[in-house]
């Protein structure tokens, strides 16, 4: 299964974002190989409007079946949701801790948006 | 004609100036149109209370999807620049909130499966008050683009006779569409910090639009002297002041005017509306 973290960087030790849609990267590590790559969300970014639905299609393009991130608006819930992307919230402050807390499945799932649009 | 009244920061005397100064036009020209362009937060019928003549329904085009016909190309969701319309899966997916009504989508679209459908952003009211025409308009809850509802209010400026417009606060799109065919634009702050970082702001906002502009001074004796020190070093003319007045504060909070009910102070903004008048005259 991959799973997709918010990352302030573009490896697993790096900062873990707690932004969904403005996150810089996607750090997508695939629990079948261990393997890790990343995704830049530059579009996401710099978007001046819905940046959480393009970085959900995103990772519905990828093939992403989890998410584990911060904060989701209430856009990139439905999108996520509607896709079969499982979200999980986190507080951590690596890519790597979440990762960690992902495995050992002491994660939340998310069942209605952390915020409303605009990080309201 | 129109002049717009806008500020940098909210809550520095918009809606004092802009029905203050209508009375004044409606007793010079014997007739005026205000426009409330301040759509989130439309506030002028309060100080105009007249009776309501009409009310419009205002929509915008958002794009809808035949998926009998669509081919899963994803051209409408490379398109859109603002998430409106998104590919998910093949299946294209819109968000109507997103969409800012370009219509690209169903030009993209080659086996047309795009149309385009209305979708309710809010309404406008018109009201007669007398010797003035009071029009505003006012954004559903949960719409969050208001530029669109704004050009729709200003579609009905008067040709012939002065206009006033009550602009939304800040420097962003709203206030751009409210300001930007303005013949002149009065810029509200007080005499703050805060007021002036803001007005300095709306200043390279007016510059950029190269409109004719001033600024006008509320709660002129509270704060200090650095707004007034701002318009001297750049040159900016000062139109009108409005002293920090209790009795001023009073009325606003029961929806009075200050020309109606404080005499005292009818002079400043008659005197204002002549210098503007004179401004756009002669340059």
């Amino acid at each position: 299964m991959k799973v997709a973290f918010t990352s302030r960087g573009n490896s697993l030790d790096s900062e873990f974002d707690e932004r969904f849609g403005r996150a810089m990267y996607f750090i997508v590590y695939d629990t079948e190989t261990n393997q890790s790559e990343a995704l830049e969300n530059m579009a996401g970014v710099e978007s001046a409007h819905g940046a959480g639905i393009s970085a959900a299609k995103k990772l519905v393009d990828a093939k992403v079946e989890a998410l584990v991130t911060g904060n989701c608006g209430p856009n990139a819930f439905n999108v996520l949701s509607g896709n079969g992307i499982k979200i999980y919230i986190s507080d951590s402050k690596t890519v790597r801790e979440a990762l960690e807390e992902f495995k050992e499945g002491k994660l939340q799932t998310l069942s209605s948006p952390t915020k409303g649009g605009h990080w309201r | 004609m129109t002049i717009a009244v806008a500020s940098g920061k909210g809550g520095t005397g918009k809606t004092t100036i802009a029905t203050n100064l209508a009375l004044v036009a409606a007793e010079r020209y014997g007739y005026v149109t205000l426009l409330d362009c301040d759509v989130e937060e439309p506030n002028s019928h309060i100080f105009i209370k007249g009776q309501k003549v009409k009310e419009e329904v205002v929509n915008v085009k958002v794009p809808e999807v035949d998926e009998s016909v669509c081919i899963e190309c994803g051209a409408c969701s490379d398109f859109c620049q603002y998430n409106a319309i998104v590919s998910l899966k093949g299946k294209p997916v819109v968000f109507k909130e997103m969409c800012h009504s370009c219509g690209g989508c169903s030009l993209v679209c080659q086996p047309k499966a795009i149309h385009e459908v209305d979708h309710r952003i809010g309404m406008i009211n018109f009201y007669s008050a007398g010797k003035i025409n009071l029009i505003y308009g006012l954004l559903d809850v949960g719409s969050p683009l208001s530029p669109p509802l704004i050009s729709t209010v200003k579609k009905y400026e008067s040709k012939n006779a002065l206009n006033i417009i009550d602009a939304p606060p800040g420097t962003s799109c709203p206030v751009i569409e409210a300001i930007k065919d303005a013949d002149f634009v009065i810029l509200a702050t007080e005499p703050t910090p805060f007021g002036l970082n803001d007005l300095i702001l709306a200043v390279e906002v007016s510059r950029k639009l190269n409109k004719k502009f001033a600024v006008a001074i509320n709660r002129v004796g509270s704060g200090d002297d650095r707004v007034h020190k701002y318009c001297k070093e750049e040159n900016i003319l000062i139109i009108l002041e409005i002293p920090d007045d209790r009795k001023i504060a009073e009325l606003y909070s029961n929806g009075k005017t200050i020309f109606e009910n404080l005499p005292e102070y009818r002079k400043s903004f008659e005197e204002a509306l002549t210098k503007i008048d004179g401004v756009i005259q002669n340059g």
